[in-house]
């Protein structure tokens, strides 16, 4: 089996380039990105020096656009590099650029404007104002920047409704439901209209059923107002759900960052292996990842199928014909699926 | 733990502790034990050798008697003072433009608009029964006063919690300064008050201002820090300010902490009228002083019950606002209504006085004090008591009172400091040590040391006798709801009485002695105590209760096995509360023969010879309730984590 | 507000009230603290001199025979003077205080304070002394009248270790007691005990309350009592006491406080006042100079305001009585 790894396509400017970003807490923190600590593992490190290093060295970018999935398991340093990036943390080292300006170097002034305007975030806790209406906890982020009251009222009402809270707007948070309240904090993010928005594990306190809809939420939302996410979970479901790619953390590093299909088709060591172990693979690998090449005198009369479909969708047209699927891109022929082919895959991934 | 008792030098070797954290507890126990075996067989040994009152000379009294005699008429403070003056004056004004019936319409007015008709109707009630009592005109002048001083209090203290909230630097400065603040006994600084402010009601008000303002800095500082963390980060991600997160998000949702502070600083300050009133502040405070130097218990109970009364009206309407006020904004229909009564009720009281003129001023015909049945019942009731009274007197004086006092004063005062660092060692950390070894140390170097023994005795006793009670009644009030609403009123009225006014009924019944001292100490504290504990065993979660019922425990195990362990961080807390609130009543003790470093505070507020003893005095009595303030302190911080890892 | 007094018999109340009133009005309290500023007995020349804007502050100390000065003096000056007073209710100390600040013009019993007389008349020239207010204090050591019928003897100090065994309490720790205590007054006590070679300990109670509870339980209760006490002082009509003979009073014998071995010297009372309120003079400083009367007089008010008379009735009943002394007052 071949492993493609896929790229991004770079040809615009990223949305966030985040580069060799540290941080570290404990005494004297500034002084081990770089050092021969670095190298030490988490439990040697905090006996040496009494530090905890939660986010080691990681790069990255983000296209404009894309939906950036940050998972690992608890306290591998997600939500501190999030607030890294947005500097609610101060990084201990490294930089963060977002369209191309520097935020490291940003001032308190700078730093609120680029907060107000371009960027926002949506919190596992949701963050609201208990003394305020729905739309006016909706609207707070207008009101901090200024906006004139009408305004900022009828912005919190687009979005409001936008977010499916019509008829809430007078309610008080705590008089909402878990998956309600986490509306509300989606609305906040947007109302703003930022161009980049940042969830930290933002469903995790929701039970599973609200959960998924939220997730649906998030895709339709990403659908129609197309911004630039980047999101964390601990859940790898929810990563392969939303994520155009996806960066898995350990002790503070990145250990792998791609395609759902990349991370379960091609795991770069046993702790993503381990994550990905319970995934279906028919739900995430596409026909890239078991397409064969043509033998001898096969028929080549089957249907055309694109290379990023995902197995699960291609049971029906490779079942119902009798030669196998062409596997076509670009009008050029990669290889080919038949009903052999498929029924290796689903049965595999049953067995583990 | 272990780590204590490695750094422990002269601690008591304890014995191989087995692994595990209980048998670790059980070490706790040993230790104990070893360190007051050790200290009575030093003491027997050492009795009565290294005498210290003639040793030390007083350089730091005489320092501070010549500070204070030197210190001449002030100045800059005249304009405080007139400040003040004409608030207070400005406020009998209104009182009396608007008379009774315009007082209580206001007042119900007021409570009905931020705490519901149910708290409208008790303060009308209330107000009534200032009156009745036949005290309006003090009431009002205790309440302007009340006013003055609370609201000046918010307003320095408001933004000085803020910055103690904000703050972790500025935080750790102020948290001294209360501590000072609120163990000072008042006396040791009124005369100071009274040079600087002049006698009369600036007095009055800068004094209870010192003593009432810790509450709400310490309660500020609270609340802004425990605001959820989310709320503040997600407003910092929106853009927010400093600025606007503190007012939008920080301010409001700590109010709830915020007006728990300014309730507890409303009930200190109404306990500072009486003390006021040494300084010519004029109100209930001067009733319950004149009362007392006709030694007219009645009349004293009189005034003392006008106090509660006001007391309990304020903190419940307080409470009730503080719940309300969330949900009140909610519903704008309610608040119009009532706002619509509370203008009647004031239109109407303002103008009564016009339609009936009848009513204009109180009618002296329909006071009933209750001075005279209260001097009838505790005559009667003095009458019977007085043999069993003096009979146990006599009994606790020589079997626990003296023997502890000669375990204290004649212990050598180096092993004195030696057996309390110990001990802070034993239930905390090396800090605790060394703060213990300070403050003794200090009592030593201010040449008060057989004083300050003497006054640790009674606190001992009287801490001890609180917990005892406390455990007593708090166990019954936290397990039974009837129990809890008997005794309920009681409490409240016991906290807020102001001692003056039993220390009479305890004179007459225990005389001018040590126990007299440390039962009006149990009283004040006991209170406070009882009401923690009920509420430790009252939140004892009911699933583990019925765990235990289901095994077959009956009530006493039930008590003992389950209820108090579990409620022993919170008993521990009402340990610490018990030894603060007895420190406070040291010098009342004074007044009624407790002696020690209480009776020089008096001693120094009554004459210019001994103002600089009474100074040294007062610095003893904070010296002595940090440190016992930062053991039990420790103690409770250690039970808890071992208790966790049990 | 009448009533209201009558039924406290608590003078706190009166200086409360007076206080209260000269709050509102801005200065004074004039007549308003009782309804008619006439006086009824005639014969006073000097009812209508002038007596200045402001008002004669009058320090209140906190007993009951200072009280019934503050009562008749108050009475007075407003009913014969028209003068305007204002009345502050505060402990000794802080009334000398008061010179010093200008918010006390007179303390009208004054016993002693030789450090408050030094600080403020000697060094200070803030206050002045204005003689003699005729009541004689008298300082000492007291027994309960019962104990003096029955030990006839114990009156007299050299006799005292012989009965130490009937004062010995649990506080005194094997030695007889004598209480002590209020620590407003000057007390050599220890000093005397150890002089004398008395088997007894100094127990301080701390307040005048706790001696004067101490004595109505003695009476009451007929238990035995030595006390440190003084004289003027109403609880002695309700507790009748005999005094201690301790070795005579010479004129220094108490120079040196640790070895005083002799009885406290007499207490002449007196009236002190502001420096400068005395010079500015007017008939109400003539008068305060002139006041003087006896401890019968004193005691006779002092007895009625604790039987319940508000301070204007008792001071009226007594001036009414004693026409003439108040005449004499008034003349000069
Ligand atoms: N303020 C802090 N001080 C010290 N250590 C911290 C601090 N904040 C986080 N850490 C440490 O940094 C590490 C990463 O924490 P972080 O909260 O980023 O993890 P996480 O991946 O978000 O975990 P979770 O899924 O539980 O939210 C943890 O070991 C944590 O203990
Ligand atoms: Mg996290």
């Amino acid at each position: 089996m071949s492993s493609p790894t896929a790229t991004p396509s770079q040809t615009t400017e990223p949305a966030v380039s985040v580069r060799n970003l540290w941080k570290v807490f404990g005494p004297k923190a500034e002084t081990i990105p770089g050092s021969a600590h670095a190298e030490l593992s988490p439990a040697e490190l905090k006996a040496d020096t009494g530090c905890v290093a939660a986010v080691r060295d990681v790069s990255f970018d983000v296209a404009p656009g894309e939906v950036f999935v940050v998972m690992g398991l608890s306290g591998s340093g997600k939500s501190t590099l999030v607030r890294c990036i947005t500097r609610l943390i101060e990084p201990t080292a490294g930089d963060v650029f977002v369209d191309g300006d520097n935020l490291s170097a940003a001032d308190e002034k700078k730093l609120r404007e680029l907060r107000r305007n371009r960027f926002s975030m949506v919190f596992q806790h949701f963050g609201l104002l208990p003394h305020r209406r729905v739309l006016d906890n909706v609207a707070y982020g207008l009101e901090v920047r200024g906006d004139g009251k009408a305004s900022r009222l009828a912005r919190a009402q687009e979005v409001v409704e936008l977010v499916g809270l019509s008829g809430f707007e007078n309610s008080f948070p705590d008089q909402l439901s878990g998956g309600m309240q986490q509306r509300v904090g989606l609305a906040r993010a947007l109302a703003g209209d930022p161009d980049i928005m940042f969830f930290d594990e933002p469903f995790s306190a929701l039970d599973p059923l609200i959960r998924r809809g939220m997730q649906d939420e998030v895709l339709r939302l990403h659908h129609e107002v197309g911004k630039t996410m980047v999101f964390i979970t601990h859940d790898l479901s929810e990563a392969l759900r939303l994520g155009d790619r996806i960066a898995i953390m350990r002790n503070g590093r990145i250990v792998q960052l791609g395609r759902p299909d990349e991370l379960v088709g091609a795991p770069a060591d046993d702790y993503v292996a381990d994550f990905t172990r319970d995934i279906p693979r028919s739900h995430v690998l596409t026909m890239r990842w078991i397409m064969r090449d043509v033998k001898p005198g096969e028929p080549l009369d089957g249907p055309e199928l694109s290379p990023d479909l995902v197995i699960r969708e291609s049971i029906a047209p490779i079942t119902s014909s009798s030669a196998p699927a062409r596997i076509v891109k670009d009008g050029q022929l990669l290889g080919l699926v038949d009903r052999d082919d498929l029924l290796a895959v689903i049965a595999g991934s049953a067995q583990g | 733990m272990t780590a204590v008792t490695a750094d422990a030098p002269s601690a008591p070797p304890a014995p191989p502790a087995p692994a595990g954290a209980a048998p670790r507890r059980f070490g706790m126990k040993w230790q104990l034990l070893a360190w007051f075996v050790s200290w009575i067989v030093l003491w027997l040994l050492l009795n009565g050798k290294f005498p210290l009152e003639a040793g030390t000379p007083p350089f730091v009294q005489d320092a501070l008697q010549n500070f204070a005699s030197n210190l001449g008429l002030v100045s800059w403070t005249q304009p405080i003072i007139n400040v003040l003056n004409g608030l207070y004056n400005a406020g009998v004004w209104v009182t009396k433009q608007l008379g009774w019936t315009g007082m209580i319409g206001l007042g119900s007015a007021l409570a009905l608009l931020v705490a519901g008709w149910r708290m409208a109707l008790l303060t009308a009630l209330g107000m009534l029964s200032f009156g009745v009592l036949g005290l309006w005109d003090e009431s009002m002048q205790t309440l302007v006063l009340i006013a003055i001083s609370v609201l000046l209090s918010l307003l320095i203290g408001i933004p000085l919690g803020i910055a103690c909230g904000l703050s972790d630097r500025f935080n750790r400065i102020m948290m001294p300064i209360l501590d000072t603040l609120q163990i000072m006994p008042s006396l040791a600084y009124l005369g100071f008050i009274a040079l600087f402010f002049l006698i009369g009601p600036p007095s009055g008000i800068v004094a209870t201002i010192i003593y009432a303002i810790p509450p709400t800095i310490r309660l500020t500082s609270v609340g802004i820090r425990e605001v959820s963390e989310a709320s503040v980060e997600a407003s910092r991600s929106l853009g927010a300010t400093g600025w606007q997160v503190l007012r939008d998000v920080q301010l409001p949702m700590s109010r709830r902490t915020r007006v728990v502070g300014i309730n507890q600083t409303v009930m200190a300050a109404l306990s500072m009228i009486t003390i006021a009133a040494l300084v010519a502040a004029p109100g209930l405070g001067q009733s319950v002083l004149g009362a007392l130097e006709i030694l007219n218990i009645g009349a004293a109970f009189n005034s003392g019950l006008a106090l509660v009364i006001m007391a309990i009206v304020l903190d419940r309407v307080i409470s009730a606002a503080s719940t309300r006020s969330a949900a009140g904004q909610r519903s704008k229909k309610e608040t119009w209504t009532n706002r619509a009564v509370a203008a009647v009720l004031i239109a109407v009281g303002a103008l009564l006085p016009a339609i009936a003129p009848k009513t204009a001023t109180w009618n002296q015909a329909w006071s009933h004090p209750i001075t005279d049945p209260v001097n009838t019942a505790t005559d009667s009731l003095n009458n019977v008591l007085y043999p069993i009274t003096t009979a146990f007197t006599e009994w606790i004086t020589v079997w626990l009172i003296n023997p502890l006092e000669s375990l204290f004063t004649g212990t050598p005062w180096f092993i004195v400091i030696a057996a309390f660092a110990v001990l802070a060692l034993i239930l905390g950390r090396v800090r605790t040590a060394m703060t213990a070894i300070l403050c003794l140390a200090g009592c030593v170097v201010i040449a008060l040391w057989p004083d300050t023994m003497v006054t640790l005795t009674q606190v001992v006793l009287a801490a001890a006798l609180t917990l005892i009670l406390g455990l007593l009644i708090g166990v019954w009030i936290g397990r039974s709801k009837r129990a809890d609403r008997v005794w309920r009123p009681i409490l409240d009225a016991g906290q807020v009485l102001p001692p003056f006014v039993y220390l009479v009924p305890c004179l007459t019944l225990f005389g001018s002695t040590r126990l007299t001292a440390i039962i009006a100490a149990v009283i004040y504290a006991a209170p406070a105590v009882i009401k923690i504990v009920g509420e430790g065993i009252s939140t004892v979660p009911s699933d583990t209760i019925e765990a235990s019922r289901s095994v077959g425990a009956n009530s006493w195990q039930e008590i003992f096995k389950v209820q108090v362990p579990m409620a022993r961080p919170i008993i521990l807390v009402a340990l610490n509360q018990g030894i603060i609130y007895v420190m406070a009543m040291v010098v009342i003790g004074g007044l009624v023969g407790g002696g020690g470093l209480g009776y020089e505070v008096v001693k120094g507020f009554s004459q210019e010879r001994d103002v600089g003893v009474g100074l040294a005095a007062g610095i003893a009595i904070v010296l002595l309730g940090v440190m016992l303030d930062r053991i039990s302190q420790s103690a409770g911080r250690v039970r808890r984590t071992s208790s966790d890892v049990g | 507000m009448v009533n209201t007094r009558r039924k406290f018999a608590a003078v706190g109340v009166v200086a409360a009230a007076a206080l209260m009133l000269s709050a509102c009005a801005g200065s004074s309290s004039g007549g308003s603290t009782s309804a008619a500023p006439s006086t009824s007995g005639g014969g006073s020349t000097a009812a209508t001199v002038a007596c200045g804007s402001t008002p004669v502050q009058i320090a209140d100390n906190p007993w009951v025979g200072y009280e019934a000065d503050v009562a008749v003096v108050d009475y007075v000056l407003r009913t014969k003077l028209n003068c305007q007073t204002k009345i502050s209710k505060v402990a000794e100390q802080v009334s000398w205080e008061g010179f010093g600040s200008g918010q006390i013009d007179v303390i009208l019993e004054n016993w002693g304070h030789q450090d408050l007389a030094k600080k403020y008349i000697t060094d200070q020239k803030k206050a002045v002394d204005l003689g003699s207010a005729g009541n004689n204090g008298v300082i000492g050591w007291f027994v309960p009248k019962w104990m003096a019928d029955k030990y006839p003897d114990i009156t007299d100090w050299n006799n005292l270790n012989k009965h130490a065994d009937l004062f010995k309490t649990a506080e005194s720790g094997g030695k007889g007691q004598l209480l002590d205590g209020d620590p407003s007054y000057v007390t050599n006590d220890e000093a005397l005990v150890k002089n004398l070679n008395l088997n007894y300990a100094v127990k301080y109670a701390g307040s005048e309350a706790g001696l004067i509870t101490a004595l109505k339980n003695a009476t009451e209760k007929s238990t035995p009592l030595l006390m440190y006490f003084y004289t003027p002082q109403w609880a002695l009509a309700k507790y009748p006491v005999a005094q201690v003979k301790l070795p005579a009073y010479t004129p220094g014998c108490d120079a040196d406080p640790k070895k005083v071995a002799c009885d406290y010297p007499p207490y002449p009372l007196n009236k002190v006042a502001r420096a400068d309120w005395v010079t500015a003079g007017g008939p109400a400083v003539n008068f305060i100079k002139n006041f003087s009367w006896t401890n019968d007089d004193q005691n006779s008010v002092a007895a009625a305001i604790q039987g319940g008379a508000t301070d204007d009735a008792a001071a009226k009943a007594w001036v009414d009585a004693n026409q003439a002394k108040v005449d004499a007052w008034l003349a000069g």
